[in-house]
């Protein structure tokens, strides 16, 4: 995928320019990565890297090839140019479908979301459509028993953590900052560079169906795109001795006051003059 | 590990994948590692592309190498405070001829190149960095890297890791660089619609427009500024002496701000969208800079090894050509079946002596010095002659032969007739 750090959206057209960014390796899938593994690490069995993307994608299974993945495929085809969230899980379940011929998949693993278009919506797609179980935002596998084919996992959203149990197959989605990630020996390195990757076009990848990929596969329609105006705004320190928070947050109250009063009414009317104060000094 | 190499080329720029290219090609077993994520990464130039060296590797690359655009313009400024004088050349390439000159982005470029030397046959590995050079006695057998199982072992190394070669050092290959030898560039990227830039330079389809200037925009220090148009960018850079930095304590960015609001470059440069912020090291010790070339086992190339013409702003080609020739000397050496000792490696050094990179160093090897020793050549005249041109061109009553000793007068003031000889003496045999 494009660095999204390094996107800039044309001043003229609006259009985002790709030309020079450099791809990288989605680092949430770093994450992923790193889970997939670990679990190898500990229980051993065999991980296939699989990215669907142009050519110049080949740079990111090498890097996952030298960390100690054992196969990687790039599924890569002109069809699946334009392809949205939807068009594209259903692409990555038909090739995964094909690497579970070769060898049964007993776990899938993603990142979170990408860095681009941050929906994270394809690791829940695929699951669905290969009728897998989803275990998204996923910090931890403590306890993964291929005998009884069930894994317990530790979950983190908004709203706190949950531990869940599942049966596999499974498909988890990776949260940020799991793990330190690794570095691999120089004959790996260098394995990994000598090592082919297999390159899947549209059939190889069992896709027969023209109209589930690329753009005609892709509902989502992006109706502008457009850089977010520049704001600057000088930044003010309120300073205060101690045992006078108080004072600063009625001076700070104050300020806000006199420069958004739209907002402050708006505060105000939804909780009550007194009480729109205290919200802002918790 | 175990698995032996022909050579282990030290770094992907122009000078180690050259090197690596042309050793593959001879049907070589090469490992080539390289720092940063991948070719090109850390690789910071104005950034220009000469041709000829390149050809010589890769006759067809104007098909396939991610070329910006091609020079149909130079210009060279010297500029006052607030004014300018110049000259300029600019001839349209004519339909059937090859241009020569280029302007690049390195971290397409790099990559590309490397791309080739990947495809003939070179190992590369990036993000690792080599930390040592393996010694059987005095003799280098091979590198140590940062990684795990790290040490790998070749026949012969070559070393192009850049200005820095920390890697030269720690082997006691080159001393520390000194800070008169090497000068600090910053530059950067601004976007601009291509229509934009094709308006703001008179330029068409692939042309393009390079501009270099000196004078008082450096602030008494020994150093250039540049201006190159690509395709969607301008590259607006300026160096000086990484010495002259440290005396004046001027900032560097503060240098390129100045430059960038200079009343000849403002118009030039407006509503730009910056994409890119960088800064390099330029090897600028010249001839007497470039330390010991080669020894048992190892030879070096590249800005490693000081390759930088910086009169004429060359150094990638000869970065390319220096790799290229040390390739050639080692496939030489083993096809006769001659060992790759001090006394046999030392041909590398006699072949550049007979190359154009070692006679056009040696050409300018007292420039820097003039320069350096004589700084009115950077504040004074620049200011004298956009003066002189001010007078000239004012049309205000005054006859042109009072106007014309007006200007004589205030050369000789500055510089009196003694040192005005003297200075053009100094300036003849610095670039003669």
């Amino acid at each position: 995928m494009p660095d999204s750090a390094q996107i800039r959206v044309h001043p003229v057209t609006g259009t985002i320019m790709r030309q020079g960014v450099p791809a990288v390796l989605n680092p949430y899938d770093l994450f992923a990565l790193e889970e997939a593994l670990q679990i190898k690490d500990r229980l051993g069995g065999r991980i296939v890297a699989l990215c669907m993307g142009p050519p110049q994608a080949e740079a990111a299974l090498r890097k996952a090839l030298s960390l100690g993945v054992d196969d990687a495929v790039l599924v890569s085809d002109r069809a699946f140019a334009g392809s949205d969230t939807l068009a594209t899980s259903f692409a990555l379940a038909s090739a995964i479908r094909q690497v579970g011929q070769e060898q049964p998949v007993d776990l899938v693993f993603t990142g979170k979301q990408t860095i681009d278009g941050d929906t994270g919506q394809v690791g829940p797609g695929v699951a669905k459509r290969l009728g897998m179980q989803l275990l998204s935002y996923v910090c931890r596998i403590p306890i993964l028993d291929m005998d009884s084919q069930s894994i317990v996992v530790h979950r983190w959203t908004e709203r706190g953590g949950q531990v869940l149990q599942s049966k596999l197959p499974c498909l988890i989605t990776v949260l940020e900052g799991t793990s330190e990630g690794r570095f691999a020996s120089l004959p790996e390195m260098i394995r990994a560079t000598r090592q082919p990757i297999r390159v899947w076009n549209r059939q190889a990848a069992g896709i027969e169906d023209l109209t589930k990929i690329g753009l005609k596969g892709s509902p989502t329609v992006v109706g502008k795109v457009f850089a977010p105006s520049r704001r600057a705004e000088r930044a003010e320190c309120i300073e205060w001795e101690q045992d006078q928070a108080g004072k600063a947050v009625s001076l700070l109250w104050e300020k806000i006051r006199a420069r958004q009063p739209e907002l402050v009414e708006k505060l105000s009317g939804t909780n009550g003059g007194e009480n729109g104060q205290e919200r802002v000094s918790e | 590990m175990n698995e032996r190499f022909d050579a282990i080329v030290v770094g992907a720029g122009p000078a180690g994948t050259s090197a690596a290219l042309t050793l593959a090609r001879g049907g070589w077993k090469v490992l080539q590692i390289e720092r940063g994520e991948y070719p090109g990464s850390k690789n910071v130039q104005g950034a220009i592309l000469y041709a000829d060296s390149l050809q010589k590797l890769i006759p067809n690359f104007r098909e396939e190498a991610p070329l910006e655009r091609h020079l149909v313009e130079q210009r060279l400024w010297v500029l006052d405070d607030r004014s300018y004088i110049g000259s300029t050349y600019r001839s349209p390439v004519s339909n059937d001829a090859e241009p020569d000159r280029y302007t690049i982005l390195r971290a397409q470029f790099d990559k590309w190149f490397a791309k080739k030397a990947q495809e003939a046959g070179v190992l590369l590995i990036c993000e690792t960095t080599v930390l040592d050079l393996l010694r059987e006695g005095e003799r280098v057998v091979g590198v140590r890297t940062d990684r795990e199982e790290g040490e790998v072992y070749a026949d012969v190394v070559i070393l192009a890791d850049g200005v820095n070669s920390v890697l030269a050092r720690k082997a006691g290959i080159r001393p520390e660089l000194g800070a008169g030898e090497v000068a600090l560039g910053v530059k950067e990227v601004l976007f601009y619609p291509q229509e934009s830039l094709e308006d703001r330079f008179g330029i068409q389809g692939d042309e393009g427009v390079a501009i270099e200037m000196v004078g008082k925009i450096t602030g008494g220090m020994v150093g250039t500024a540049f201006l190159y148009t690509n395709k969607e960018s301008l590259a607006v850079g300026i160096g000086c002496l990484l010495s002259d930095f440290r005396r004046e304590k001027v900032p560097p960015y503060v240098l390129l701000a100045r430059l960038k609001e200079h009343p000849a470059l403002r118009p030039l440069l407006r509503d730009g969208e910056m994409k890119e912020y960088t800064a390099h090291l330029i090897p600028e010790g010249g001839y007497k800079a470039i330390p010991k070339l080669s020894g048992d086992g190892w030879l070096i190339v590249g800005d490693a090894g000081m390759f930088v013409n910086s009169v004429h702003r060359e150094g990638s080609n000869l970065a390319m050509e220096t790799g290229r020739i040390a390739a050639e000397t080692v496939i030489e050496l083993k096809q006769a079946g001659e060992p790759f000792t001090e006394r046999n490696l030392h041909r590398y050094r006699q072949r550049l002596d007979q190359s154009f990179v070692m006679k056009d160093l040696r050409k300018y090897q007292h420039v820097h010095e003039v320069l350096d020793q004589n700084r009115h050549f950077l504040t004074t005249y620049p200011e004298l002659v956009n003066r002189a041109a001010e007078t000239l061109l004012r049309v205000d009553g005054v006859d042109k032969r009072s106007k014309e000793k007006e200007v004589v007068r205030s050369f000789r003031k500055h510089r009196s007739y003694r040192g005005l000889f003297s200075d053009a003496v100094k300036l003849w045999r610095a670039f003669r």
